[in-house]
């Protein structure tokens, strides 16, 4: 696009400013009118009531995967708090009493102040451990203790989510491909609870 | 009656007038906030405000939520309504919010200064509106606070006192962001203030006197269009060519005077932060902000009664109204309804809208169109009763009853004039609004260009000509009264 010459003149109704205003102030009132007529030209989402659907890479939350017989994904490999260019994520190991050629995680911290939601934590996992489908972007608490999502805090994300779906839904996403995605119908009237 | 009148009426009146003209400005300040929100809105293609409601509560549950009151336990109730009234109810949030949010003062602020800037800024706006005369006289009394001859230089005074409280804000804030905003503020006014005060001459040369009362009675005399004919009270100086100009070139400068957009360079939040108010909190931010509402409102009403008419309605003049003050009601009462029969029905057919679609069913919300309805019910209802008591002689028997036989025609003076002004003023206020949302901020050599080098030349040559005008006038047809 060629740019306007920096010094080029106005034209005469252009230099009084003032005939341009009332033509800009004609177009605006055009929208305001057609506005109160036609409220469907808005393409505003009442936020709390509707809910965008999110794209299905979208990264939420962390949550944190069990395998089918209940115990955690998660084999505290440290590739997650290695690859993690924020340095959120804390994790202590233990042996996994069940299995002691395992380790697992004795706790697992995602300081959610610090996370930049890059999902380097979630390629990075040689398990499927970890994931960011949750699609939960309303992160946020009175103080900065709670934004730090602890170990049980992430297993049960998505059952705080739809608590009356929660045993199908575990059952189905324990074991599901990655990649699956939960919903993407709009939630109306949707709470975190 | 009347004795009792006599004695304590002269203070009721002085009391009564001080306390409207406060009240006029400070009830169209939330009105205004919310009208630049809305209007903001609707021009960029948006809904606007519309979430924060207020909850009534079922009339059965009152008694149990009394109790809860007293004993200072928890409101728990399922509301019957939530209005949102249009977006309304977000002012209201916002006064509790700034009343109650930390009130910060910086270590680095020069104290006192800092204060009272922006006691300054609100305290002279509303003072502004003191010469401004919002009827001619009830039952003897002036309707202005002050009746002083100066009238309009007063408010071309304290217009310019007005930037002090800008200007110390932005001093006493003690950084570089703030100080520009000041200097900015203060350079502007300068620019504007000769612009201003010399399109207003034209008023005083036609109207021959600088009082703002004796403007606006002029102009409540009949337009006599070349002779022929005579339309009533509409002898408004902007339907002069010399009024035209002069009302363009101080339109313009009130725009600069209450820097709003698009000369609202000293709180340019682009390069200056937020100007001179960087640095307040609280409600001392939101004295700053309602002095930039205040004096939209100033500026508008002033606007008015120099140029159109203030308080006089068109083709109605005060002698007319108060001759045939139970027919207006009369009329106006009962042709009030079918207007408000009709905001019944829209606010009835609001419940297809689609946001009642996508909330749930028994939210309280979906109870609102509802209940719009009933309120524009009642009003017609009580339109349609005020213009039965017209057509009765309601008016004639309260004079009577009183023994002032010009209370009835002075009321509804006093009511029509003040609805008159209060009209104009919001059709003003809107106008600034609207160029807000349309008009990009102008660069600052522009913005002096635009006072020095256009506005001034032309305000003077204006002055000039209209003198010129009034003299040869004077000399052809001799000492005629008007413009
Ligand atoms: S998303 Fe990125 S920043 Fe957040 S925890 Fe994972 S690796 Fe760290
Ligand atoms: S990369 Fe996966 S398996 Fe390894 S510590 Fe992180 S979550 Fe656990």
């Amino acid at each position: 696009m060629a740019l306007p010459k920096p010094n080029k003149k106005l034209t005469g109704s252009e230099s009084s400013y003032l005939v341009e205003v009332i033509k800009g102030m004609v177009i605006t009132l055009g929208h305001v009118v057609k506005n109160i007529f036609d409220q469907d030209r808005f393409r505003t989402i009442e936020y709390p009531d509707v809910r965008k659907p999110m794209t299905p890479r979208y990264r939420g939350a962390h949550r944190l995967l069990l395998r089918p017989d209940g115990g955690i994904k998660c084999v505290a490999c440290m590739c997650c708090p290695t690859v993690c260019p924020a340095r959120c994520i804390t994790i202590v190991a233990g042996e996994n009493p069940n299995d002691p050629a395992e380790k697992f995680p004795v706790s697992f911290d995602i300081d959610m102040l610090r996370c930049i939601y890059c999902g380097f934590c979630v390629e990075a996992c040689p398990k499927d451990a970890i994931r960011m489908d949750t699609k939960i972007y309303e992160i946020n608490a009175y103080n900065r203790q709670d934004m730090v999502h602890s170990k049980p805090y992430m297993i049960n994300l998505m059952d705080r989510l739809k608590p009356e779906a929660s045993e199908a839904y575990r059952a189905d996403h324990t074991t599901a491909p990655a990649g699956h995605t939960p919903d993407e119908a709009p939630v109306a009237g949707g709470h975190l609870g | 009656m009347s004795e009792l009148w006599t004695e304590w009426g002269d203070w009721v009146v002085i009391l009564l007038r001080c306390v409207f003209s406060v009240a006029f400005v400070m009830q169209i300040v939330p009105l205004l906030i919310w009208g630049e929100r809305k209007g903001a809105a609707y021009i960029q293609d948006r809904p606007g405000p519309n979430r924060a409601p207020i909850d009534i509560p079922n009339p059965l549950d009152i008694p149990r939520l009394l109790g809860d009151v007293l004993a200072a336990r928890p409101l728990v109730f399922k509301p019957i309504v939530s209005l949102r009234a249009a977006g309304l109810i977000h002012t209201l949030t916002d006064v509790v919010k700034l009343a109650f949010k930390e009130d910060i003062t910086p270590d680095h602020v020069e104290k006192f200064y800092w204060f009272i800037a922006p006691v300054i800024a609100m305290s002279i706006a509303l003072c502004t509106f003191a010469v401004v005369p919002f009827g001619d006289t009830f039952l003897g009394h002036q309707l202005k606070v002050s009746d002083m001859d100066g009238g309009l230089l007063f408010v071309l005074a304290m217009t310019s006192l007005g930037v002090y409280g800008i200007m110390l804000a932005g001093w006493s804030s003690n950084n570089k962001f703030s100080l520009l905003g000041g200097l900015r503020a203060s350079a502007q006014m300068v620019s504007y203030e000769l612009a201003m005060g010399l399109s207003a001459v034209v008023v005083f040369l036609s109207a021959g006197s600088v009082s703002l009362s004796r403007i606006a009675e002029v102009q409540g005399q009949p337009l006599s269009l070349f002779g022929v004919v005579e339309i009533p009270a509409l002898n408004w100086n902007v339907f002069s060519p010399f009024g035209f100009l002069a009302f363009v070139l101080f339109w313009v400068a009130a725009f600069a005077e209450t820097n709003r957009t698009p000369f609202d360079l000293p709180e340019g939040e682009a390069e200056l932060v937020g100007g001179y108010h960087t640095e307040y909190s609280s409600f001392r931010f939101a004295l700053f902000f309602m002095a930039e509402y205040a004096n939209m409102i100033v500026a508008s009403s002033v606007t008015a009664t120099l140029f159109f008419g203030g308080y006089n309605v068109p083709l109605l003049s005060p002698a007319t109204i108060r001759e045939h003050a139970d027919l207006l009601l009369g009329v106006l009462g009962l042709g009030a309804v079918p207007a408000f029969l009709t905001f019944a029905v829209v606010a009835w057919k609001r419940q297809g809208r689609p946001f009642y679609s996508v909330i749930p069913k028994d939210d309280p919300r979906q109870n609102e169109p509802k209940f719009f309805t009933a309120v524009w019910l009642g009003a017609a209802g009580a339109h349609g009763a005020l213009g039965v008591v017209g057509f009765m002689g309601g008016l004639a028997a309260l004079s009577a009853w009183a023994e002032m036989p010009e209370l009835g025609g002075d009321l509804m003076a006093v009511i029509l004039g003040i609805t008159a002004l209060a009209v104009k003023v919001l059709i003003g206020c809107w106008i600034m609004i609207w160029v807000r949302w349309t008009v990009p901020r102008f660069r600052y050599d522009q913005l002096m260009n635009l006072g020095w080098k256009v506005m001034l030349p032309l305000a003077l040559g204006n002055v000039f000509a209209a003198a010129g005008w009034i003299v040869l006038r004077h000399e052809l047809f001799g000492p005629a009264g008007g413009s």
